[in-house]
């Protein structure tokens, strides 16, 4: 596969490699956004939940009277309410079952307990204020590892047969080689990592507008959703009992400001606007506020991980071990693909040619939120990287080796690709060297060493962290990934218009991350019609082909296939008009960008303008009309972009506080459609690696009460916090992906905390510090500066 | 609790309706007014994305009761173009790339707006401090930066173009 | 994100407002900025039924100097402070307080006077303005009086004002020659309440020996605090590296923070006496460099 970096196309028709400035973005800088909250129906009423205070605790009574006596209150809808219709559990994405509305028993602080239906949301707050609830406190489990043992309260009462909190066990790899391998290793290193829970707070929180038509018993949801065929089939699936048939279901994705994950699963709240509009009959609306965003979806992460790196006294990487203990909350609804629990979790092998691996993880309830799979993790890669290049790091410590030579040393090598990694994958291209030596060349490292040691002498601490991470992005193909059943293929469904202008429509959905330009640009590569009158659309299920969303950075090795497929079966159609109305043989004609000609007569040919028209007007008899095509892509692997990256860090003494003052990122996504989107990405996922690394955190105390629920306390970095991020590229295109692409959107949010945190340790690393948890916030660091003695 | 009647110069036209006390000036504009440009994305005055301008001065429309503003002159994104034309900042975001969701984005046109009115160099620093009171998960801020030196940039030459090109 | 029904008053002069406030004791509250207000109003805690809007009064905002003090309304929001040529030449630890108050788009609503008058030992003028020896004037149905910052913040969210009393203006003695103060705030981030912070202003002799000290401390206890002690061990003395690390040993010794996601008790007392080293520092710099200048 060639790789592009210069574009083929004129700036006219703008295909891949065109900067292109966004066609999204009129509206949005106009403030004509579409997003949820703005939508507004006739008769449209407002929804606002009661919560629990309680993490864990018996409902003993649920009183209505005073909220239904407020003018504007029209209904309280509980738990009770939704068990008339058997509405009150629900399946999650994982197949494990969680409440809709508790009946028995709350499980999570700021769970939902009750929805009050009112006029206007502010009447619709007083109501929440004013529903009574009567609560028994129970036991609270927050510590997964207390939730494991024996004579632990049993949280899942609803499962039939269940004694204790254990949810799955899941391993992959070599047990015995392994075990082998580290008997017999020359080096050993273990490091214990917790990656704590963390939250994707998009600006936008999520919610809906629920419209059933008593008439047409038709209901359409406008939702923030990164998948909104998934959720039609869930509707569909799960209410159909209720009278909701999947063709009278329409999902409607509007713009979304902001998803990362968050707005994949489910959640109570839509559920029960659903149920309240088809109950009252009218529009009901649900935006849930921040705090409420916070506390009760959308969070990812929370594994407990021991990684463990065998190596020989050179260097040589021999073998890896990780066990992990996930926390799921209440229930196991992470948006995972369904036969991978830990998501790619395997791919923790990393970028290294490590022969021997194996990686066991348990999963256990508490009484905190469900969820995990959110937050750019690309499913778990975020964990699994960070585990990979800090244990990488302690063994180059260890070592006493510097980690980019050790990196150097253990790299997967260019001409080992096609890769097949001990635990299972198959890397389709990389060249890990390359990118490592393009961040070091770039910030200029071995400078940076020479003045480390001698800020080092004057007691100044300065740290210098590498990452070299390979993602894994694109689920998938269909022999292994499903979502409930339903194959993570993803679709294009282009038409050509009389005038030759075209619309293109996909399965996916943006939500920023600029579809409506980058789709038009491969439409514009493949057949030449410029790209700014190729229009694209997304999101609505009446209209789009079926597909399985945004997220974990599948849209482009996906349904970036799938438009390039689709157009090229436009190009085979629009060979043959062209064949007819130039009066030759297919065999005669060749290809260039936009038009087809007779080879050795290049002055005749035709456009695929004037092809587009003949396609409608003229067309070859025995041929049908029109100019379209759809494909549904199964993707025959993953991709698997990778990156360098390299940070500097300088820590304030006195405080403990760590400034970032470089940030090099060298990112390989393949070939690419439109730089300045990638860049985008690479600077949005970068500030949302940066954030876990130094500032963000969900934890819980003993009795489950929350803390870091709202933007007081979690703390989402401004343009202050936030370093000028320096980014360059490589380029190594996919060898199975028909543009040569990979997906790219959250590989920086994998890459960036470890490098961050490996500057860090580095900087402290002459003091005998190994490792540091993340946040690294200013205490943290100051007590490691207090307990070395070189605190101010 | 009385409803007051209230008269307040949108985008440079007054619009008068009669109020809750309590209602917050981010619903008067989003929902009395349809003007849904200004976005609601916190609860405790953190982020920014109801940023309007009230007396020329960029303020959380959050944290601001529509009574309040009674007799008094707000801003928001959707006055920003001007007979069609878009103003430099808004044309700066979509030629740096300075938006990604959109939804913090009129809260960053409006400070940005106001930090030109009064700064027409500003360096990357005085750019980050006026924005940090506005929050971005996806842009990660670089190109929102630079977004606001293209528009400062396009202005200042504006600016010296009318006047002669001195 | 929505607050409870409320009254809601914009009286047209100080009068009217005060008679409002004596009229509904115990359910009014003033409004200023509303940036500390709001906000708790938003979350339903603390209730007012009554809100004062002190917004349309005139004559309420000003910055000037006037018959040997610094005379600020209290109404002044806190950007004019940071956009005033005069506290940005001669009041620099105003100025340092000024920049480092919630974010900019807040601080062009909020107001010095709401900033003392909330009692939030976590607002950042307090400190100053004990630092600066500062006069709190009131208004209230008994008349006006001066209430020296000493005796003006009484507990956690408790000041000396009485409820029909509003906060007119904020007076600072005019700092002698040879002066010189800072702010210094460790935050987790912009926006964020102080972990800690420490407030200075120093006036230095004619043998640089401390002729006036006064160092406040943000967040550092229920009230905001004035580290007595740090000030007297300084008081006529030269302030060299190792005095100054003493003052700021005796200062973070005096607080009494509380643990939260900020830091751990030892945490914050460990920042107040880091931060009150670094202040003291740059305060003692300023002094000598506007003496300098001077020459």
């Amino acid at each position: 596969m060639e790789s592009s970096t210069t574009p083929r196309t004129s700036a006219t028709v703008c295909g891949m490699g065109h900067s292109m400035k966004r066609k999204e973005d009129p509206r949005f800088i106009r403030g004509q956004g579409h997003y949820v909250d703005d939508i507004k129906l006739p008769g449209m009423l407002h929804m606002d939940i009661v919560r629990s205070p309680y993490a864990h605790a018996k409902i003993l009574a649920i009183r209505t009277e005073k909220a239904l006596a407020i003018p504007g209150v029209l209904a309280v809808i509980t738990g009770e309410t939704l068990k008339q219709y058997n509405l009150h559990w629900m399946p999650t994405l994982m197949s494990d079952t969680q409440m809709v509305l508790p009946v028995e028993k709350v499980m999570y602080q700021a769970q939902e307990v009750a929805a009050v239906i009112a006029t206007d949301r502010y009447i619709a707050a007083d109501g929440v204020e004013a529903v009574e609830v009567d609560y028994e406190p129970l036991e609270v489990v927050v510590d997964p590892f207390k939730a494991l043992l024996p004579g632990a309260p049993v949280l899942r009462t609803d499962k039939e047969g269940k004694t204790d909190n254990h949810i799955w066990h899941w391993e992959t790899g070599d047990r015995a080689a392994t075990e082998k391998a580290f008997a017999e290793a020359e080096v050993v290193v273990k490091q214990d990592m917790y990656i704590p829970r963390i939250h994707v707070a998009s600006i936008e929180t999520c919610g809906c507008v629920a419209d059933f038509d008593p008439a047409m018993g038709h209901l359409t949801v406008h939702m923030t959703t990164q998948a909104p065929h998934a959720i039609r089939t869930v509707f569909a699936l799960v209410a159909g009992h209720v009278g909701l048939s999947e063709e009278k279901i329409r999902i409607i994705s509007p713009d979304i400001g902001g998803g990362f994950g968050g707005k994949v699963p489910v959640y109570p709240g839509y559920v029960i606007a659903v149920a309240a509009s088809v109950v009252i009959g009218k529009p009901i609306k649900w935006v849930e506020d921040r705090m409420e965003n916070l506390q009760a979806d959308s969070f990812a992460r929370d594994y407990h991980m021991t990684a463990e790196l065998a190596a020989k006294k050179d260097g040589t990487m021999t073998a890896l071990r990780i066990k992990t203990l996930a926390d799921h909350g209440y229930a196991d609804a992470a948006a995972n693909p369904s036969k991978f629990p830990a998501g790619l979790f395997s791919i923790c092998t990393g970028s290294y040619n490590l022969p021997i691996a194996f990686t066991e993880m348990d999963a256990a309830y508490t009484n905190k939120p469900p969820g995990g799979v959110a937050y750019r993790c690309s499913f778990r890669v975020t964990e699994a990287v960070h585990a990979i290049e800090r244990v990488t790091d302690v063994l180059a410590q260890e070592l006493k080796m510097d980690p980019a030579e050790l990196r150097f040393k253990n790299f997967i090598q260019p001409d080992q690709f096609p890769y097949k990694s001990a635990l299972g994958w198959e890397y389709d291209s990389g060249n890990y060297p390359g990118a490592l030596q393009k961040a070091m060349d770039n910030i200029g490292y071995v400078e940076l060493r020479k003045e480390q040691a001698e800020k080092r002498q004057r007691g100044e601490l300065m740290g210098i962290g590498i990452c070299s991470f390979t993602e894994i992005v694109g689920a998938g193909p269909s022999k292994d990934f499903d979502i409930l059943g339903i194959k993570m293929f993803d679709s294009a469904e282009i038409r050509i218009h009389p005038t030759g202008k075209a619309i293109a429509r996909f399965g996916t959905k943006s939500q920023g991350q600029g579809h409506e330009t980058t789709y038009a640009q491969i439409v514009a590569e493949e057949l030449g019609i410029p790209a700014s009158q190729v229009q694209v659309e997304e999101g609505d299920t009446d209209t789009a082909p079926y597909g399985l969303g945004t997220y974990a950075s599948r849209s482009t090795p996906t349904s970036g296939a799938a438009c390039a497929i689709a157009a090229r079966k436009i190009r085979d159609k629009a060979k043959k008009i062209a064949a007819h109305l130039l009066e030759v043989s297919e065999d005669d004609l060749e290809w260039e960008v936009g038009k087809f000609s007779v080879k050795g007569a290049p002055q005749k040919s035709k456009t695929i303008q004037e092809i587009a028209f003949a396609a409608y007007t003229n067309h070859p008899p025995g041929m049908e009309a029109g100019l379209e095509a759809v494909n549904y892509y199964d993707p025959p692997n993953l991709t698997f972009p990778f990156g360098s990256y390299i940070c500097v860090v300088d820590i304030d003494r006195g405080t403990g506080e760590v400034k970032v003052r470089r940030f090099m990122a060298v990112d390989d996504c393949g070939n690419i459609i439109n730089p300045m989107i990638v860049d985008g990405q690479i600077h949005g996922g970068l500030s949302m690696g940066l954030a876990p690394a130094l500032f963000e955190e969900i934890s819980y105390d003993e009795q489950g009460n929350i803390s870091g629920g709202s933007f007081m306390d979690y703390l989402v970095p401004t343009s202050m916090e936030t370093p000028n991020w320096e980014t360059d590229k490589t380029v190594t295109p996919c060898p199975h992906h028909p543009l040569g692409a990979k997906g790219v959107g959250e590989s920086a949010t994998v890459g960036a905390p470890p490098a961050i945190v490996n500057a860090v340790v580095d900087a402290l690393s002459h003091l005998g510090v190994r490792h540091i948890e993340i946040p690294m916030t200013p205490e943290k660091v100051w007590n490691i500066l207090r307990e070395k003695g070189v605190a101010e | 609790m009385a409803d007051h009647n209230i008269n307040i110069k949108v985008n440079g036209t007054e619009r008068k309706a009669q109020v809750e006390s309590r209602l917050l000036l981010v619903y008067f504009l989003r929902e009395n007014l349809s003007m849904t440009g200004t976005h609601i994305g916190c609860d405790t005055t953190h982020c920014g994305a109801c940023t309007v301008l009230l007396d020329g001065q960029p303020v959380k429309s959050c944290t601001v009761l529509a009574v309040q503003a009674d007799g008094r002159e707000v801003m928001t994104v959707e006055g920003l173009e001007t007979g069609g034309q878009l103003h430099p900042i808004q044309n700066g975001f979509w030629q740096e790339h300075g938006l990604q969701c959109g939804y913090c984005t009129p809260g960053m046109l409006m400070t940005s707006y106001a930090l030109l009115q009064h700064n027409t160099e500003p360096s990357e620093l005085e750019i980050r401090q006026a924005i940090s009171g506005n929050l971005c998960r996806c842009t990660g801020y670089v190109n929102i930066i630079k977004s606001v030196q293209h528009a400062a940039a396009k202005m200042h030459a504006d600016q010296t173009e009318v006047k002669g090109g001195v | 994100m929505i607050p409870a029904p409320f009254d809601y008053h914009a009286p047209q002069t100080l009068e009217e407002a005060v008679a409002l406030l004596q009229s509904h004791p115990d359910e009014a509250k003033v409004l200023s900025g509303g940036q500390s207000l709001l906000p708790l109003l938003k979350l339903r805690l603390g209730a007012a039924g009554h809100l004062v809007d002190i917004g349309r009064i005139p004559g309420l905002e000003y910055i000037h100097e006037e018959g040997g003090f610094l005379k600020i309304g209290g109404r002044t929001r806190e950007s004019a402070l940071e956009h005033s040529d005069l506290i940005r030449s001669k009041y620099p630890l105003l100025l340092e307080t000024a920049e480092v108050i919630a974010d900019p788009l807040v601080r062009n609503l909020a107001t010095v006077g709401g900033n003392l008058a909330h009692g939030d030992p976590a607002n950042d003028h307090p400190a100053t303005m004990l630092a600066l020896r500062a006069e709190i004037v009131a208004t209230g149905a008994q008349g006006t009086r001066t209430i020296p910052i000493d005796q003006f913040f009484v507990g956690l969210f408790q000041t000396a004002l009485a409820p029909d009393e509003i906060l007119t203006e904020i007076r600072v003695p005019e700092p002698p020659a040879r002066s010189g103060g800072s702010y210094v705030k460790l935050e987790r981030k912009v926006g964020d309440f102080a972990t800690a912070a420490t407030a200075v202003q120093v006036t230095l002799g004619p043998g640089g020996e401390v002729a006036q000290i006064g160092i406040g401390l943000t967040n550092a206890g229920p009230m905001p605090l004035r580290a007595s002690a740090a000030e007297a061990l300084l008081q006529g003395k030269v302030p060299s590296k190792d005095l100054i690390a003493q003052a700021a040993q005796l200062a973070s010794q005096a607080t009494s923070p509380g643990a939260d996601r900020r830091g751990a008790v030892e945490y914050k007392k460990q920042m107040s006496r880091v931060l009150t080293m670094r202040a003291l520092q740059r305060a003692v710099d300023r002094a000598n460099q506007a003496q300098a200048e001077e020459h």
